[in-house]
């Protein structure tokens, strides 16, 4: 970025209408209508405006840069109402991204990114430069890519260019309208990383619609709900809105599975690490024999001079004189650290067909264990618990207790 | 055709190059006149046709008609008003362009795509801007195919002129005079080189359209 | 104004070899005997180069090289061909100057608009809807009658609209070779110098009207053989995106 970056701006809507003379909407085709929207969008955030089609989220979105204008209400940046400002200035100051992209055909990829500067009339040289570092900050090799026409670029490709330019005049604000929706899922879930990733380095205040809950839960800070009639159903975190929805539409909107997609959110960090009863080889055979028994599942963890994890030793197996050796150690558990989410060390949990992931730092130490009981328990707070339950019996996951730690001593960890 | 006389004479053609040459010029006089009118005149009515959408059913129904009329009707018909000029052959030439460029401006103008229009206005182009900066360079190559095809047009119809007998006729005059004194040397040249004259216009409007459009003509990237 | 009312209310001019009934028999019957020997040729052509899609090529490089050479430029390249055939053919020479090249330029320019429409058209045929028809067990004929045909039945009437607008207007230039039709009026006016103009009026006024009433019968037709389901809509608020290309070309 060009030194001192323009960070966010405070986006806020008070009491914001929009409405549409029922005639012109007939057929569900057109803009939906909004109704009484109020929210503040606090600065370097991102505001994920979500609902189903016709709810209203893309007009309020348009109605921030006034290619909509609102039939009531006001809308503030920075607390000045972007109707006292002249319309082509405001939108030079917005960054705008929508679905087709709308790259310009008959200029090259290096033009389209410094439309804004050129609008703007920065000199040439400044366009040029400017363009080029945009299109490296979106992982476009300039030197590959400034010559060449949209219709060379893949919609990926196309895409980056679409935020690149968006970003040119390094605005304070991005309207995002469907930005990843006609993209392939394996391209769009990349792209969305590479945006978080940019995101956190740039820290504009971005409003962002889409029809994908999915979607709006990874990418936002914040999650405005929308329903039918242009109605905001609920707005808050991600979290709050997954754990406690609003009413019967937003918890029909987010799914049956808001249990599992709240683990998406929460961290490994987010839950209390249980100790793990650990030994090196090397050490006295009967003395771990009986510190295993401190384990609630009678096992020791086997780990080496650098406190790294070798693997598990089950009560039963280690002998009574002798001394614990490497080779004892069974290396099945998958390593976590705590930036892990829960959702993740679940599914690799369940996937290795064991109970208990071990959480390392970043040197591979180990910190504590992770289980899946503990996974569980952290779900049942709040109103989670029937939904939970749900979800793991729908994974067919065997009855947690006394017969899964069974298996697991007989074939598992053995 | 007499009989015993080839039916090219090309020592007639060798001593008459000049006169020759200068039906060529009244020829090009004759095409790039109407046709530069005609699109000033289609790019007005183009323009007001985007922008009210009901004007340009009255437009292309008056210009159809105007179409409709033969040429050798409409000529004949101006004669008595504007006399043997270059009025005479240019106002119908003109009015034969409209239906044309009229049409294919309009579908230049609606070939810009929705996203690249929102997009300009999103980023803060003025109406002009966007008009003069994405919406016509963007309705080039619809306008070029329109301007190739009125040229190669006129070009034909241009022949027509001289059966009245005018003196700015163009390839057509040496039609009609070779006619009218049966020397087929002459009406044949005329023909012959109408044809190339029509022939080149197309491809210089080909070539015209390739280079001022580099863009529509790189290999398309993987969708 | 008056010589020309005059011109048409003479009971003379609506009498004889020379009146106008006359003169526009003559007129419709070489347009209508281009015409039907353009569609012989060219609609089959036409439509098996669609329905195939074999040849598309030489379809498109018909319309490019019928759109170039221009009705006048044509009937005078056919005319020393016409006259050198007819001691061999054994026609009269009036037959070479007058009827012959005449029709014949005139059936070679309807050829490709009534070639490249039938070709056009069919290609205009959602594919998937072919498919569909195939996967239905319809046979090709079954296809083409019952799927293509209808579905193409606008663009193949206005091949046949620009094709009579060119043959009507070259019949009216064929004038100049002593051939019959409404353009003699036109050129015999001509030949009469200053008294000629009402003639020179007439025929102008009657060509525009015929050509202009035979368009608009064809239009009505290409309304009538539009499949219901096809009819667009009269829109004030939408605009009718013109169909480019294959478009008639003023004659």
């Amino acid at each position: 970025m060009t030194g001192q970056a323009t960070h966010g701006a405070i986006v806020q809507f008070d009491h914001v209408s929009k409405s549409y003379d029922p005639e012109a909407t007939k057929g569900g085709k057109g803009p939906g209508a909004v109704n009484d929207l109020s929210l503040k969008v606090p600065a370097g955030k991102i505001c994920i405006l979500v609902g189903p089609s016709g709810c209203g989220k893309t007009t309020s979105l348009k109605m921030v840069n006034r290619l909509i204008e609102p039939t009531s209400g006001r809308i503030t940046i920075d607390g000045v109402d972007v109707t006292t400002q002249e319309l082509t200035a405001l939108r030079r100051r917005i960054g705008y991204v929508i679905q087709q992209v709308g790259l310009f055909p008959h200029q090259t990829i290096g033009e389209n990114v410094a439309t804004v500067p050129r609008l703007l009339g920065w000199t040439k040289a400044r366009q040029q430069e400017r363009s080029e570092e945009l299109l490296a900050l979106v992982g476009l090799e300039p030197a590959k890519y400034r010559e060449r026409y949209p219709s060379q670029l893949s919609g990926g490709e196309r895409q980056r260019v679409g935020v690149a330019r968006a970003l040119a005049a390094d605005p304070p604000i991005m309207l995002m309208d469907e930005p990843f929706g006609a993209v392939d899922p394996i391209v769009r879930d990349r792209l969305q990383n590479e945006f978080l990733r940019l995101q956190e380095s740039i820290a504009k205040t971005i409003l962002f619609v889409t029809h994908d809950i999915d979607e709006a839960i990874k990418m936002g800070d914040l999650v405005a709900v929308f329903q039918t009639g242009g109605i905001l159903a609920q707005f808050g975190t991600p979290l709050d809105i997954l754990a406690a929805p609003a009413s019967e539409f937003v918890a029909r909107f987010v799914g049956q599975d808001r249990g599992l997609k709240r683990l998406s959110l929460l961290r490994v960090s987010d839950i209390e690490l249980q100790p793990a009863v650990t030994a090196r080889p090397g050490d006295s055979a009967a003395d771990a024999r009986r510190r295993a028994l401190d384990d609630p599942l009678r096992y020791l963890l086997v780990i080496d001079g650098a406190n790294r994890p070798l693997g598990w030793v089950a009560h039963g197996d280690i002998p009574n004189e002798g001394e614990l050796t490497d080779k004892m150690a069974n290396p099945v558990s998958p390593t976590v650290n705590k930036r892990t989410t829960l959702k993740d060390a679940l599914s690799m949990m369940l996937d290795a067909d064991v109970q208990t992931g071990i959480v390392v730092d970043r040197n591979g130490a180990v910190q504590g264990l992770v289980t899946v009981d503990a996974v569980a328990k952290k779900m049942r707070e709040g109103d989670h618990a029937p939904a939970f339950a749900q979800e793991l019996e729908h994974l067919e996951v065997g009855e947690p207790g006394p017969i899964e730690a069974e298996l697991a001593e007989e074939e598992v960890r053995a | 055709m007499q009989p015993g006389k080839p039916l090219i004479d090309f020592s007639w053609i060798a001593e008459h190059l000049d006169d020759v040459w200068e039906r060529v010029l009244q020829h090009l006089q004759l095409t790039i006149i109407p046709l530069a009118l005609g699109f000033i005149i289609s790019l007005a009515l183009a323009v007001w046709a985007i922008r009210q959408p009901r004007v340009y059913g009255p437009v292309t129904a008056v210009t159809g008609i105007l179409y409709t009329i033969p040429s050798l009707a409409a000529f004949a018909l101006l004669r008595p008003i504007t006399g043997l000029s270059l009025i005479t052959a240019v106002i119908p030439l003109t009015t034969y362009t409209l239906l044309i460029l009229v049409r294919n401006n309009v579908a230049g103008f609606y070939s810009v795509p929705a996203d690249v229009l929102e997009a300009a206005e999103g980023m803060g182009y003025t109406r002009r801007q966007r008009l003069l900066r994405v919406e016509l360079p963007l309705a080039v190559p619809l306008m070029l195919a329109g301007l190739r095809l009125a040229s190669v047009t006129i070009i034909g119809l241009a022949t027509v002129v001289a059966v009245l007998g005018n003196s700015f006729g163009g390839l057509g005059q040496l039609i009609t005079e070779g006619l009218q004194t049966f020397f087929p040397t002459k009406y044949l040249l005329g023909a012959l080189l109408s044809v190339a004259l029509a022939v080149s216009a197309d491809l210089l409007f080909v070539r015209l359209e390739r280079i001022v459009t580099p863009w529509a003509h790189v290999r398309a990237g993987v969708r | 104004m008056s010589e020309i009312i005059a011109f048409f209310t003479d009971p003379a001019h609506w009498t004889g070899e020379t009146g106008i009934p006359s003169r526009l028999f003559e007129h419709l019957v070489i347009s209508g005997l281009a015409i039907l020997v353009a569609t012989l040729v060219g609609l089959p052509l036409g439509l098996y180069i669609g329905h195939t899609g074999r040849g598309a090529n030489l379809a498109i490089n018909l319309a490019n090289i019928g759109r170039a050479v221009p009705s006048y430029a044509i009937l005078v390249m056919i005319l020393p061909v016409t006259l050198a055939l007819a001691p061999v053919l054994g026609y009269s020479p009036t037959m070479g100057l007058n009827f012959l090249p005449i029709l014949i330029a005139m059936t070679l320019l309807a050829i490709p608009p009534i070639l490249v429409n039938g070709y056009a058209g069919l290609r205009s045929v959602d594919r998937e809807l072919i498919e569909a028809g195939r996967g239905m067990g319809l046979r090709e004929s079954q296809i083409l009658r019952g799927i293509e045909l209808p579905l193409a039945s606008t663009v193949i009437i206005g091949g046949f609209r620009t094709a009579t607008l060119s043959v009507i207007a070259t019949a009216t230039i064929g004038a100049i070779l002593a051939g019959g039709g409404l353009g003699r009026f036109i050129f015999d006016g001509l030949n009469q110098g200053v008294g000629g103009r009402a003639s020179i009026y007439a025929g102008a006024i009657l060509v525009t009207i015929l050509a202009l009433g035979v368009d608009l019968l064809l239009a009505i037709l290409q309304r009538r053989l539009t499949p219901v389901g096809l009819r667009k809509p009269r829109s004030t608020t939408t605009l009718d995106v013109p169909r480019l290309e294959l478009d008639q070309t003023p004659t």
